[in-house]
């Protein structure tokens, strides 16, 4: 027990000096994974409200597939993107290894399909429940497809943010393709890998307790944005 | 209505305005460098200098030799800084690094439960511990991750006569890590390890562990730097690279090698040859 309360003193300690390191670090971390959840959204959000209210060839399998990436590991994500990242593979004249746009790109595969197959159900559900009554109201599909997401948008936002809980807290990615280099690609996560290597275990638990924070206040701040939205407007 | 989602976009879009300007275009290389000069803490100590006196950041990604020597072949670095002789001599005759230079060495240690219940201690020669470790069955913790130290490890074992592979997953754990989470595994399991001295040193979580090995000739560690080949790869930055190779080699990074120490002791010993 006793490492686990030097390691929260340590946190705190960390917190109050403002450590610019630390700062760097966890700007990084928000700025990397919230571009990624962002980019996710516009392309999530569509994509999983029109498996939800279109039918067409392939649909089945696409959802198949969703509902499956939406545990891709990390690490293979990871070596795929780094596969094509690299300056031996077919994107490799970008040069964009080891940058932090990589691991936006890297994060954003997997983050999509955790938001396009929650958004899915979330529509889907929506639809079962006014199909009748939009239809009544003479809706056209894409009015409709508009409306339903409107309609939810409270519940798609946890959608989003559970995207992004899986962005900050995961380390395989960001660590192949970024390269865990200081000063430029290194996040919360990977920082929490290295000082374990070193053996900086109460340090390493530290950011640990700060991450989590972190998470923390970022989910909260959505939550009651979300809760006086509601409130506002019904 | 539309206040809400608005707001959202817009605290996004601030969050990325806010962190945009972290990623500043003053020019830089990249170097592949091992795991054990990483935890050291050698490269934060030497970069700063060669920033001032070039203007080139050099931007380390901290992996096993192996996997550096990988990042070189495909291009991915611009230089590398690695530590197994023959590995290094192969990369360089196929054409993919311009030219080696030894720039520094230290050496391997073996360490393991405090008590040494087989007396490592005493022994004479690094093929004797090893052969003990192999006779008595006695936990050891390897890399296995085909780095510069696991190279070195595999060449002892074989010097030791002892085909470790059979045993993997008995005695003999791999762990397919870098040294310092492979001395963490060692000192939870209690289990012999060969590690670098630089990471030895600067390991912070080492109380279950103790050096116990130590002096033998075979187990010198030197470092090489190589720079990648242009000629295969036009987008590496050959003349930075070779500003650094250079300023490395020369009198004040060999002394700034010499004066990085570690509650006194120093870590790694300048050995460049002049030009």
């Amino acid at each position: 027990m006793n490492d686990f309360s030097q390691a929260f003193l340590k946190a705190i300690q960390l917190i109050i000096q403002l450590d610019p390191d630390l700062i760097e670090i966890v700007a990084l971390s928000l700025q990397v994974s919230l571009t990624a959840v962002f980019i996710a959204g516009l392309i999530g959000l569509p994509l999983g409200a029109a498996l939800a209210l279109y039918r067409f060839f392939g649909r089945g399998l696409l959802v198949a597939l969703l509902n499956t990436f939406m545990g891709l590991p990390p690490v293979v994500v990871g070596l795929v993107v780094y596969l094509i990242l690299s300056r031996s593979g077919p994107l490799g004249a970008l040069g964009l290894l080891f940058t932090p746009t990589a691991m936006v790109i890297a994060q954003v595969f997997l983050v999509t399909p955790i938001i396009a197959a929650l958004t899915r159900q979330t529509v889907m559900d929506a639809n079962d429940e006014f199909h009748a009554q939009l239809r009544a109201l003479g809706a056209k599909s894409p009015n409709m497809m508009n409306t339903l997401l409107w309609e939810t948008r409270y519940s798609l936002v946890t959608n989003v943010f559970a995207g992004f809980g899986r962005a900050i807290a995961e380390v395989g990615a960001v660590l192949i393709v970024g390269g865990n280099i200081n000063h430029n690609t290194r996040v919360m996560t990977t920082s929490i890998a290295l000082e374990t290597s070193k053996g900086n275990i109460e340090l390493a638990l530290a950011l640990g307790v700060i991450l989590i924070t972190l998470s923390l206040i970022v989910t909260s701040a959505v939550m009651s944005a979300r809760h006086a939205a509601h409130k506002m407007y019904t | 209505m539309r206040y809400f989602l608005a707001k959202a976009i817009a605290l996004m879009a601030l969050g990325m305005a806010l962190t945009s300007g972290l990623a500043e275009k003053s020019p830089f290389i990249t170097l592949s460098s091992t795991t054990s000069i990483e935890n050291s803490g050698l490269l934060d100590y030497l970069i700063p200098r060669f920033k001032d006196r070039t203007g080139i950041d050099v931007r380390v990604v901290s992996v096993g030799t192996g996997r550096a020597l990988k990042l070189g072949e495909t291009g991915d670095t611009d230089l590398i800084l690695v530590h197994h002789r023959p590995s290094e001599e192969e990369f360089v005759s196929k054409g993919f690094g311009v030219k080696r230079r030894e720039v520094m060495y230290n050496d391997f240690i073996i360490a393991g439960p405090p008590e040494d219940p087989l007396d490592i201690g005493e022994a004479d020669s690094v093929e004797r511990v090893l052969t003990l470790i192999h006779k008595h069955r006695m936990p050891f913790v390897s890399r296995g991750d085909e780095s510069g130290t696991h190279k070195k490890e595999m060449e002892l074992w074989g010097l030791a006569g002892v085909d470790v592979q059979q045993y993997s997953g008995s005695w003999y754990h791999e762990t397919g890590a870098g040294m310092g989470t492979t001395l963490n595994i060692a000192n939870g399991m209690g289990a012999y390890v060969l590690a670098d001295r630089g990471t030895w040193l600067s390991f912070k979580n080492r109380n279950g562990l103790a050096l116990l090995f130590e002096n033998d000739p075979l187990l010198h560690n030197q470092y090489s730097i190589i720079e990648i080949n242009p000629e295969r790869h036009p987008h590496t930055k050959f003349k930075e690279a070779e500003l650094f190779t250079n300023w490395l080699a020369s009198s004040e990074g060999q002394q700034m090698i010499a004066s990085f120490t570690l509650d006194g002791q120093q870590l790694f010993f300048p050995n460049a040859l002049p030009q």
